[in-house]
């Protein structure tokens, strides 16, 4: 078990390497911030001034060894946009991520293994009909599309939820609930498929012939076995929700990971986005390696 | 009639037919199928027929209501801030939104199979560093990636489509090296190379065909994605840019109008989904025509008791 996550580390710590490298190098491409961030009549001398507090005047490779140094003692710069840590910006909306795609994810796991499992008991049938046709249809909806119709529906012609902000549970209603379709719709699918397997196998058969209870057969036999493909498929959706659902924190303006990313993309705030992309980073080598424990938890026979 | 009468009689007519003839038996595949074909060829027509409408403002006709044929049928689905028809904008927009998402996943396919063949076949540590470099591309932010393009090169339809070529490379890179590894094991490989087959010829001649049906269906749901991901990025505004139309960039537009005019970015949202939606469907008829054990579930044309 060390050995394969001290394996795995190494893998992914040198493919974050070069990310770190590449992107420090490229974001730099994209034009200097000080016509971003002081006024349009700002003199010469101010201008230059502000590049020089910044260090943005000194050759590129100068400036990432000053980044590499101080991130050798876990400083990772500051934020231009907000004039505080990159860190402490960036971790305040990881939080508000986490929380989000805890939620979003508990609600689409439940809610698709419960639905996807009744629709593979009996294939063909109307239940199932209806159900793989909307989850497809919830596989194929754009989420910005979602959002903007969940917006005029619920918030300006019903006024039951706010559009946008947080504060109160209300604002987290639509969030989640657009977030929701996408995932829900393509793990529907992989518990459908998983479930038909598993049910026409020897052993639901024999459980069946001893005169189990259809729930039980279901949801105790038969669940945990469909459950592997499920997992990796869950991983992946929260994986996409972790890295920033950019669109749907945009739109519903939710201080997350992935309005923060936009924003400082657009406002060139370097120090930031690289902040992004390695707390990203880890928090998905995480998430991976407890995905891989589950696969250990619900399969006995897989050791690592 | 029995199962073999009814096979044999199938066997008669053409292929073209017994192609037909299965797509029909999936009801939602037909029309997912009809469905596409309406697109393509406004993708194909859209431009040369209703360019002209398209950009035609009429400040009288702002945002004005769908469902209202007082100014003429073009006027059906309503029209936008400056008055410009809906109806026309869309199908005019439907040849950027496909273009874009055919050559992108037209390009990516190509590299990331090539590059997915040599890191698959050889053992050598090139194979590492391709493996390593679909890592990176994978965890670069796709929005980053946008951004540069945007500020380095021009925004041009050519541009978004290098840039959602390079995010979806590493999809083909990894199911085609995954598939490699698998088939260079079988029997007919190390035949081939006792028999002193070149590597090129092993390649493309023993292992290509038979991953290709693979990459095809990951093709098919690509295309899909590859729009969903063309309509976030114009958006998010760092896609295709203004005078040049995609159904995304028609939603972003809509959306200051939200509260007053709904059907600005209702309508092309519309057409994104049933686009996806029918490629999701085909995708799947696909997935079980190609497949020789499947087939039979088409073939009986959904008689329940053939």
């Amino acid at each position: 078990m060390k050995s394969f996550i001290s394996k795995r580390a190494i893998a992914s710590g040198v493919s974050l390497v070069g990310l770190v490298v590449l992107v420090f190098f490229l974001s730099r491409l994209t034009g200097d911030p000080t016509d971003l961030y002081l006024p349009l009549d700002a003199s010469m001398e101010m201008r230059e001034q502000f590049r020089e507090m910044h260090g943005f005047n000194d050759p590129l490779i100068l400036q990432f060894g000053r980044y590499v140094a101080d991130l050798a003692q876990f400083n990772f710069g500051q934020s231009l946009r907000q004039a505080r840590p990159a860190m402490e910006v960036v971790l305040e909306a990881f939080s508000w991520t986490l929380w989000l795609a805890l939620i979003t994810m508990t609600c689409v796991t439940a809610a698709a293994i419960v639905i996807g499992s009744l629709a593979a008991f009996r294939v063909g049938g109307i239940f199932d009909r209806i159900a793989t046709f909307f989850s497809l249809i919830g596989a194929s909806a754009p989420d910005f599309w979602l959002a903007i119709v969940a917006i005029v529906i619920f918030a300006v012609n019903l006024h039951w939820l706010p559009t946008s902000g947080t504060g109160t549970a209300w604002h987290w209603i639509l969030p989640v609930g657009v977030l929701f379709i996408r995932p829900f719709g393509l793990i529907l699918q992989v518990v459908r498929g998983s479930m038909i397997n598993v049910l026409s196998s020897a052993y639901v058969k024999t459980a069946r012939a001893k005169g189990v209870r259809t729930p039980t057969i279901i949801f105790v036999h038969g669940l945990r076995n469909a459950m592997l493909p499920v997992v990796t498929v869950i991983g992946d959706q929260a994986a996409a929700i972790l890295n920033g659902a950019v669109v749907v924190e945009t739109v519903f303006g939710f201080p997350g990971i992935g309005k923060l990313m936009i924003d400082s993309i657009l406002l060139r705030d370097f120090a930031v986005v690289l902040a992004v992309i390695m707390v990203s980073a880890l928090a998905i080598f995480i998430m991976n390696l407890l995905i891989d424990l589950a696969y250990a938890l619900l399969d006995p026979r897989i050791r690592y | 009639m029995t199962e073999t009468q009814i096979l044999s009689e199938r066997k008669q007519s053409g292929p073209l037919a017994r192609w037909f003839l299965m797509l029909w038996a999936d009801k939602f595949a037909f029309f997912a199928a009809l469905f596409l074909l309406l697109a393509v060829l406004c993708a194909i027509f859209g431009p040369y027929l209703f360019e002209a409408v398209a950009i035609k403002q009429n400040l009288r006709g702002r945002n004005a209501p769908p469902f209202d044929l007082a100014r003429g049928w073009i006027y059906i689905l309503g029209a936008d801030a400056l008055g410009r028809p809906l109806l026309a904008r869309i199908v005019v927009a439907a040849q950027n939104t496909m273009l874009v998402a055919a050559a992108a996943v037209a390009v990516s396919s190509l590299v990331g199979a090539v590059l997915g063949l040599v890191a698959g076949y050889s053992r050598r540590s090139a194979a590492q560093w391709i493996m390593r470099l679909g890592d990176v591309i994978m965890s670069f932010p796709s929005l980053l990636l946008a951004v540069i393009v945007l500020y380095m090169l021009e925004p041009s339809v050519a541009n978004i489509v290098v840039v959602l070529a390079i995010t979806r490379i590493p999809i083909y890179l990894r199911t085609t090296r995954a598939e490699v590894l698998e088939v260079r094991e079988r029997m007919f490989i190390q035949a081939a190379i006792v028999m002193g087959a070149s590597h090129p010829r092993i390649v493309f001649r023993h292992i290509l065909p038979v991953i290709f049906p693979t990459l095809v269906t990951i093709a098919t749901l690509d295309f899909a994605f590859v729009m969903l991901a063309e309509s976030s990025l114009s958006f998010l505004g760092i896609g295709i840019q203004a005078p040049e139309i995609t159904w995304g960039l028609m939603v972003s537009q809509g959306r200051p109008y939200l509260t007053n005019a709904w059907w600005l970015s209702f309508w092309p949202g519309l057409a994104i989904i049933l686009t996806t939606l029918s490629l999701n469907l085909l995708s799947n008829w696909i997935r079980i025509a190609l497949d020789p054990t499947q087939r039979w579930r088409l073939e009986m044309g959904g008689r329940k008791n053939g």
